[in-house]
């Protein structure tokens, strides 16, 4: 039975929640059931947003099991760390090369874990960990924020699914001015 | 046409299609956007109530007027609209009415995980439970449904999972007859007015219709056994059928739409035809308790955790830990050796008006009992500033009480303007009938801001967009009789300190308005202006940092003199509310009229893209 466990993760305004709808939808015009839980009220807050993402012939739970997931989609390298024994041992982490500082962080009473550790505790766990520019191929199109769609167009090479129900979901899914902005940022981070 | 829905969203469409005229609400995490999805539809009347009381009761005269009706509200709302659960169960009405109490198992939002499946069977109402959105939106007409049939309300009971896990869910379309005019007002003074005498006929009423509703259940369609293996049996409802169905493949599980009252019947079969019966329900050992009721063996809780979220791990762990699956069964998880990470909680955003109030509270060294919204979030550090919360409105009652024990020192409420106008009103009333020296601090950002930004009775708009009055708190408290009122702009930390100081200096109650919109409603981003630090005159005193605010970094420059680093402001973050230039003692950080750039430079950046 096919099945694909997607957990996408990052802070409070990234948009995972924009981008686990563009998911859960290419689930299911791939022909899959899909399921979608997420956490809402303190998103706007700064806080860390988690969302799970299913697709199977059937989902029953909208959560995923410690452990069950595959693709681990980070839109910010401390909230890859932190939920990493989600994943799959053997799971595949995609995560955005970015870093944003907790408050305690940029207050100077907590340190930001280097580079070095955030490589070596994601493959710990993970056979393939792809670090993606997501902010920088975003802001190369003129705006950092649609890197959360540059980093589904980095997944999106991962997984067998036409090119075209991916770019048509974007077109409904986000409003129309930025059609062609994310539109293009998904090809970006396909490259 | 099959539609991927929240289970929010899910009810909000099976109201509409299983006829509801008025709605009502409190906003409340997480069912807040049940309304807010249901008051565009045609046919409908939406609103949003002061409080869940004011909309039960809103709810409940709809239906005495013939109108189908529903209430809306999150599990600690009907704590506050109890009282009328209690009556409607005991009047019944003359159209349906659903209440819906959304649970919060895990306390993602809320200050309890309470199971309001106990008031089900507190007041004698029948209790629904959907497993995913498409029971959520098929339920709503069930729910309707019985609630007609019956003469009673019905309760919709989800938890936070269900209401914001997104399931696909086949549309239909509302399929009762509008109708031009509402019908002649039933005057039926036996059965809606409670005095005593007619109190006592319509009890036993309402204990025998939760005997026919248990006879009922028996063939209610969403309780449905479907057998596997009979060594095991499990009984469940809500999301932890998902997680039954995913974790133990071939059990036999008997599915319960309806939580209360169980079907008797039913239950004793399925007991009958299996080995071991174990129930599998989050928060409470409700049906565990009701099948035990029956004289059934059943386990439950010495497996399954009574606190907190289920999810499928939970469920797997607990059972193997209980001998119910084998050790194979375990899914291989690695932990590895991560190191510190720094934590990551909700904080008050940049620009938050409240951080103003928060500064000017703790360098006056005050006690604050808050309440429940945003500002609730002060208590963290640096600023710490909130010292007890509890519930809706409690803020102020809590500081009079304060008052009254001899407390010397004087304690402020700190109270948001929605939560005022919810059950901060009669707290308030109160200190100033009894003439308590309390100060009321109303935090009045302009809009519901914790669930997302909803009107309120200070907005001067409705649910439906409307423009309506935007009642002023002022006058409020005059009215009360207070004499001690202020208005101060909590960006000004001086107005703030002053206006403090004065209502310190006399001892009688006082009411201050921090009137300031919230940094993110829209026409508010449109004004934001991110600020500067001057590297040359900061000397890295780090007195900025006491404010809080996330847009404030310790930057790698470091200080000639102090060797300390110097601050730095992120200008994607700052929204120029200008509370860290008031606090800084060396005039480092730049105000906005030291600033050469337009507003609006940086406006709207948490816009979906």
């Amino acid at each position: 039975m096919t099945r694909f466990d997607f957990l996408l993760v990052g802070v409070g305004g990234q948009g995972v929640l924009l981008a686990s709808d563009i998911l859960a939808e290419v689930g299911l015009k791939a022909g899959h059931d899909a399921k979608k839980s997420e956490m809402h009220g303190m998103a706007q807050r700064g806080g860390s947003v988690v969302s799970h993402v299913r697709w199977a012939e059937k989902v029953l739970s909208p959560l995923i099991g410690l452990g069950e997931v595959d693709y681990l989609l980070a839109l910010e390298k401390l909230e890859a760390l932190r939920y990493i024994e989600m994943l799959r041992p053997g799971g595949t982490v995609i995560v955005n090369d970015h870093r944003i500082s907790p408050v305690s962080v940029s207050s100077g009473n907590d340190e930001y874990p280097d580079d070095q550790r955030v490589r070596r505790v994601l493959s710990e766990v993970a056979a393939a960990v792809h670090f993606v520019p997501g902010v920088e191929l975003a802001e190369e199109l003129g705006n950092a924020r649609a890197s959360n769609v540059v980093m589904l167009g980095a997944l999106s090479k991962l997984i067998a699914i036409d090119l075209d129900v991916w770019l048509e979901v974007i077109a409904e899914r986000v409003p129309e001015k930025y059609v062609a902005l994310n539109r293009q940022a998904f090809l970006k981070g396909r490259m | 046409m099959k539609k991927l829905l929240s289970g929010n969203e899910a009810i909000a469409r099976g109201a509409w299609e299983s006829g509801v005229q008025v709605a009502a609400a409190y906003p409340g995490t997480p069912s807040t956007e049940i309304l807010e999805t249901l008051a565009p539809m045609p046919g409908v009347y939406a609103e949003w109530c002061p409080n869940e009381k004011v909309a039960l009761d809103v709810a409940i005269g709809a239906a005495y007027a013939g109108a189908r009706a529903m209430a809306v509200m999150k599990h600690v709302g009907l704590n506050v609209a109890a009282d009328s659960l209690f009556y409607a169960s005991m009047t019944g009405m003359e159209a349906p009415l659903v209440i819906v109490s959304a649970d919060d198992p895990a306390m993602h939002s809320s200050q309890n995980e309470q199971d309001n499946r106990r008031y089900a069977r507190f007041a004698r109402v029948p209790c629904l439970e959907p497993s995913d959105s498409q029971e959520a939106k098929d339920l709503v007409g069930a729910a309707l449904s019985i609630s007609e049939e019956f003469d009673t309300p019905v309760m919709l009971r989800t938890t936070t999972r269900i209401a914001h896990s997104y399931t696909l869910v086949e549309l239909g379309w509302r399929e009762v007859e509008e109708r031009s005019e509402p019908p002649p007002y039933r005057v039926d003074t036996r059965k809606y007015v409670m005095v005593p005498g007619n109190a006592r006929r319509r009890h036993p009423v309402i204990e025998e219709r939760i005997v026919r509703l248990a006879r009922f259940a028996e063939t209610f369609p969403y309780n449905r056994m479907e057998m596997g293996d009979r060594s095991l049996g499990i009984v469940t409802c809500g999301v932890a059928y998902q997680y039954a169905k995913e974790v133990f493949k071939d059990a036999s599980i008997l599915k319960l739409g309806m939580t209360y009252p169980l079907p008797p019947e039913m239950v004793r079969a399925f007991a009958a035809q299996v080995d071991r019966l174990i129930v599998l329900e989050e928060l409470d050992p409700f049906i565990e308790e009701e099948i035990r009721l029956m004289g059934i063996e059943a386990e439950g809780k010495n497996i399954f955790p009574i606190c907190g979220e289920f999810n499928p791990q939970v469920v797997r762990d607990s059972a193997i830990q209980a001998g119910l699956l084998a050790e194979s069964a375990r899914v291989e998880v690695k932990e590895p050796e991560k190191g510190p990470l720094p934590p990551r909680p909700p904080i008050l955003c940049p620009g938050c008006p409240h951080r103003g109030v928060f500064h000017v509270t703790n360098k006056l060294k005050l006690v604050v009992n808050g309440d429940i919204g945003c500002y609730t979030l002060g208590f963290l550090p640096p600023q710490a500033a909130v010292h007890t919360c509890g519930c809706m409105g409690a803020s102020i009652g809590v500081a009079h009480g304060v008052a009254k024990a001899g407390i010397k020192e004087r304690n402020v409420a700190v109270i948001g303007d929605s939560t005022f106008f919810h059950t901060g009103l009669p707290a308030l009333l109160n200190v100033a009938y009894n003439q308590g020296n309390t100060i009321t601090i109303i935090l009045d950002n302009r809009t519901t801001a914790m669930t997302g930004q909803q009107d309120n009775p200070g907005t001067g708009r409705t649910l439906r967009g409307e423009e309506t009055v935007a009642v002023e708190f002022e006058g409020l408290a005059k009215a009360m009789g207070i004499e001690e009122v202020h208005t101060v702009d909590p960006y000004d930390l001086e107005e703030v300190e002053e206006a403090l100081r004065a209502c310190l200096a006399q001892d009688r109650p006082a009411v201050i308005v921090a009137r300031r919109e919230c940094a993110l409603l829209p026409e508010v981003r449109r004004q934001w202006m991110p600020l500067k630090v001057d590297a040359e005159r900061c000397n890295g005193c780090e007195l900025c940092f006491q404010v809080g605010c996330p847009a404030l970094v310790k930057s790698q420059e470091l200080d000639e003199k102090t060797g300390r680093p110097k601050a730095w402001i992120d200008p994607l973050l700052c929204t120029g509310c200008e509370i860290c230039a008031q606090v800084c003692a060396r005039k480092a950080i730049l105000f906005r009229s030291q600033l050469s750039v337009l507003p609006c430079q940086n406006g709207g950046k948490h816009d979906q893209v």
